[in-house]
């Protein structure tokens, strides 16, 4: 059957162009891949090749012909034994619409819903069972016997990154883990963040759990790129074929005195990535908990650990599997008066500050988030709810910190109950500066969420 | 000297394309060489298509077609057993097409529709399948390479034999994490077959403008990585490299690099102005080179297959492709609830 040949469009953005020249003409015998037409598109002058083979039978626009929409046709190819005469039966292959899409957007965001501040859910449950024995561990202590618990429970867990393994980690998270799991579960890799990450991610779609460590955050902006496209984006765009079961964990944001490259806060980075979940812990339970459910998460995690947060000691529950669930805030005081919302080594500014404004007669309620994505944003706005008050402390910049999310879902979601703009308490806008009494200020201070506490409280 | 000579001849003279001869001729049936000639006139077919539907407005976006490039992904798919792992770039049909993912869910995705692999989701560049180890798909320039060594790094944790097909471009090799790559995979001794497909433009840059390197396999040696340049116009070179180099990787020796020397002979995608290299050249390689017609030719000259055979091969090719594309018209676009699924899962999708 006679087909009859389209404009076609050669660029993603082009709707008409120029048909420029003829390469072909009348009765001439085309095969597929020779260039038929030269064609203009908004970009460039570019060859049109065919398609099928056949005889052009009839060119229907004329070369120099100017605005061809495309899908306009503009010549007849005829099959073997087939004659100008068959032309009039001619028929496009019709470019059908899509068919619509039968069920409606979910409505999760519907506008009407907007002003009303219906009180939400939250789980207070406690951490653990009444009764519990505690034990006095740090940080880096809690952090490695997660670890070393899941790399127990599942043999498909490894852990990889730069002296993890003979030097014992270079802040000594991974200390012991060597002996216990041999070199084939403990991995020392070479300086190159982008390579192993990639390795990282590759060996999660091929089955394995990876625990990535970064000596530091600031190295994984190298790799970057593996924990977004290639991590955080693969479940959805394989139609949930596949996906990248790991954790990227490492020191995050300001340590001490080792300036600018090496001093950068990403939570309010990586919390902007739909495919990841990130955790930002404070206590040492929590470290703990929070890395237990991040190994067993399918999903990528990031884990922004402290450094100066690694040697401070808390109560860890004595439990054989204990695990914190991403989503659930703590609170760590009660109080009518504001509302004081941190995560990560915020939190020792908020409860310095807490305790400080207490012996002042203002009560703060103090929470902890734990996880930044998911957010327990439902435990903020009920407190919201009850002190009419809000301040954020984070060390991270301003512009885009993850205080200024917390504003906007306040607003949205208990416009109604605040009483006072909130306040995000946040580092300086500056890089940070190495001189002692600089680094000082450009980080967020106790003062600072004091002062805020009292601006937002009127006093 | 004679090193020195022979590489300023490869980079200021013509495009060579004859590497290296294989020595010996792989022994090989009528029937293998028959399939060989029906799955790369599969990709070309399908490509075409694909080309048609694109101008026809049905396909969005960015489109890059694998036409000249055939003999490589059909060649290597012939050295691999079930059960290895493929990984590549966003030049991404042929190889899906010759692992044996099914034409329609491709063109489908091609369309942004429901029955596409990633249900519309992904699009041209990124399509995955669980079931034949495609692992995409990847639209970042080299990313697909330390993401293959991962896998590698996986089938050597799970002692299971397997092997990995990374595949990426002359212009990939120019990304500093491939060589950070090639370091782990050497010191590691990754089942990994580093795949080089070499069409000799990095989307409009040539390789004398953009490579230091004339033969870039020859990188590998400062890693201790062996490898070969291979004659990606002949699908048998092609299969005895891939061969040599499986083995190799599943003897446990490490990784393997192949450069496969080929030639695309459409645009770098859709959008390509193609003023980067003469029409001449182009119709050179289409008309001395090609590597389905020299299987053609060599199954009529061998006497392995009649014209009517062949005939036969290209209408049963016809009818999957017309398919595909009608399926792939046909098939709704993604419901509105789609936008929001798939973005975290509740179990690890590749074990369920």
């Amino acid at each position: 059957m006679a087909t009859e040949i389209l404009m076609p469009a050669l660029s993603p953005t082009m709707e008409e162009g120029t048909l420029a020249k003829w390469l072909v003409k009348e009765g001439d015998t085309v095969n597929s891949g020779d260039i038929m037409a030269e064609i203009e598109t908004d970009k460039a002058t570019m060859e049109f090749e065919a398609v099928d083979e056949g005889i052009v039978g009839k060119i229907l626009i004329a070369e120099g012909t100017e605005g061809v929409k495309v899908n306009t046709p503009i010549a007849v190819l005829l099959e073997e034994g087939e004659s100008a005469d068959d032309i009039e039966s001619a028929k496009s292959e019709p470019a059908s619409a899509p068919v619509a899409a039968d069920k409606e957007q979910s409505s999760e965001t519907a506008p009407a819903a907007a002003m009303e501040h219906p009180e939400p859910q939250v789980d207070t449950s406690p951490d653990w069972p009444e009764g519990t024995t505690l034990k006095q561990q740090t940080v880096r202590e809690a952090l490695r016997d997660g670890m070393a618990e899941e790399m127990r429970r599942d043999e498909d867990v490894f852990v990889m990154g730069e002296e993890v393994a003979e030097y014992q980690g270079a802040y000594k998270i991974t200390q012991g883990m060597l002996d216990e799991f041999g070199a084939k579960r403990v991995i020392d890799t070479p300086i190159t963040e982008h390579g192993f990450a990639g390795i990282g991610v590759g060996a999660a779609f091929g089955g394995l759990k990876p625990i990535v460590e970064f000596m530091t955050f600031n190295f994984a902006m190298q790799a970057i790129d593996h924990i977004i496209n290639s991590a955080a984006k693969t479940l959805y765009m394989s139609g949930g074929q596949m996906g990248a079961p790991m954790v990227f964990r490492g020191p995050n944001g300001a340590a001490a005195r080792v300036g600018a490259q090496h001093s950068q806060d990403y939570a309010a980075w990586y919390m902007q990535v739909p495919g990841l979940k990130v955790a930002m812990p404070y206590s040492a339970s929590d470290y703990k908990g929070l890395m237990k459910t991040a190994i067993r998460d399918p999903n990528p995690v990031i884990f922004l650990e402290n450094e100066i947060l690694y040697g401070r000691s808390f109560d860890v529950p004595d439990l054989d599997d204990y695990t914190v669930p991403f989503g659930k805030a703590r609170t760590w005081r009660e109080g009518d008066d504001v509302t004081i919302v941190s995560f990560g080594i915020g939190m020792s500014y908020a409860l310095e500050a807490a305790e400080k404004l207490a012996e002042e007669g203002i009560n703060a309620e103090v929470i902890d988030l734990r996880t930044i994505r998911p957010m327990d944003t439902g435990a903020i706005i009920k407190s919201v709810m009850k002190t009419n008050r809000l301040v954020t402390v984070e060390e991270g910049w301003p512009q885009g910190s993850v205080g200024n999310y917390i504003s906007s879902v306040v607003m949205q979601e208990a416009f109604d109950y605040l009483d006072a703009p909130v306040i995000n308490c946040t580092g300086k806008d500056v890089p940070m500066p190495y001189a002692a009494n600089l680094e000082k200020h450009a980080l967020v201070t106790t003062a600072e969420v004091i002062e805020a506490v009292k601006k937002v409280t009127y006093r | 000297m004679l090193n020195y000579l022979a590489r300023s001849n490869a980079r200021t003279g013509e495009m060579s394309m004859a590497t290296k001869k294989s020595t010996k001729k792989p022994n090989v049936s009528a029937d293998e060489l028959k399939a060989y000639y029906r799955d790369m006139l599969l990709i070309r077919r399908f490509e075409e298509k694909a080309g048609q539907l694109y101008g026809m407005g049905l396909i969005g976006g960015f489109c890059h077609l694998y036409i000249g490039q055939e003999a490589v992904v059909v060649g290597l798919e012939a050295a691999a057993e079930d059960g290895d792992k493929r990984i590549t770039s966003y030049r991404d049909h042929g190889h899906m097409l010759a692992c044996g993912m099914d034409p329609n869910g491709v063109m489908a995705e091609l369309t942004g529709r429901e029955g596409g692999y990633s249900k519309g989701k992904g699009g041209s560049m990124h399509m995955f399948s669980k079931e034949k180890h495609f692992y995409g798909g990847h639209g970042i320039v080299a990313a697909q390479v330390p993401l293959g060594a991962g896998l590698a790094f996986a089938d050597k944790y799970k002692e299971n034999g397997r092997v990995t097909f990374t595949y990426f471009g002359d212009g990939a090799a120019n990304q500093g994490q491939v060589y950070e790559t090639f370091n782990m995979a050497a010191l590691w001794k990754l089942p990994c077959i580093f795949v080089i497909e070499n069409n000799q433009y990095a989307m409009g840059t040539s390789q004398q403008r953009s490579t230091s390197s004339a033969e870039i396999w020859e990188r590998g040696k400062a890693f201790g990585i062996p490898g070969e340049a291979v004659d990606g116009m002949d699908v048998l070179a092609v299969k005895a490299a891939g061969e040599t180099a499986v083995a190799h990787c599943r003897a446990g020796k490490g990784p393997y690099i192949l450069e496969i020397k080929t030639y695309r002979y459409r645009g770098h995608s859709m959008s390509d102005p193609a003023k980067y290299r003469t029409r001449e050249e182009v119709q050179k390689m289409r008309d001395e080179r090609d590597p389905i017609e020299a299987v053609r030719n060599m199954l009529l000259q061998g006497k392995h297959a009649s014209e009517e055979d062949l005939k036969g091969i290209d209408k049963e090719i016809k009818k999957i492709v017309n398919d595909s594309a009608d399926f792939a018209k046909d098939s709704p676009e993604p419901a509105l609830d789609e936008l929001w699924t798939d973005i975290y899962a509740t179990e690890i999708p590749q074990e369920a």
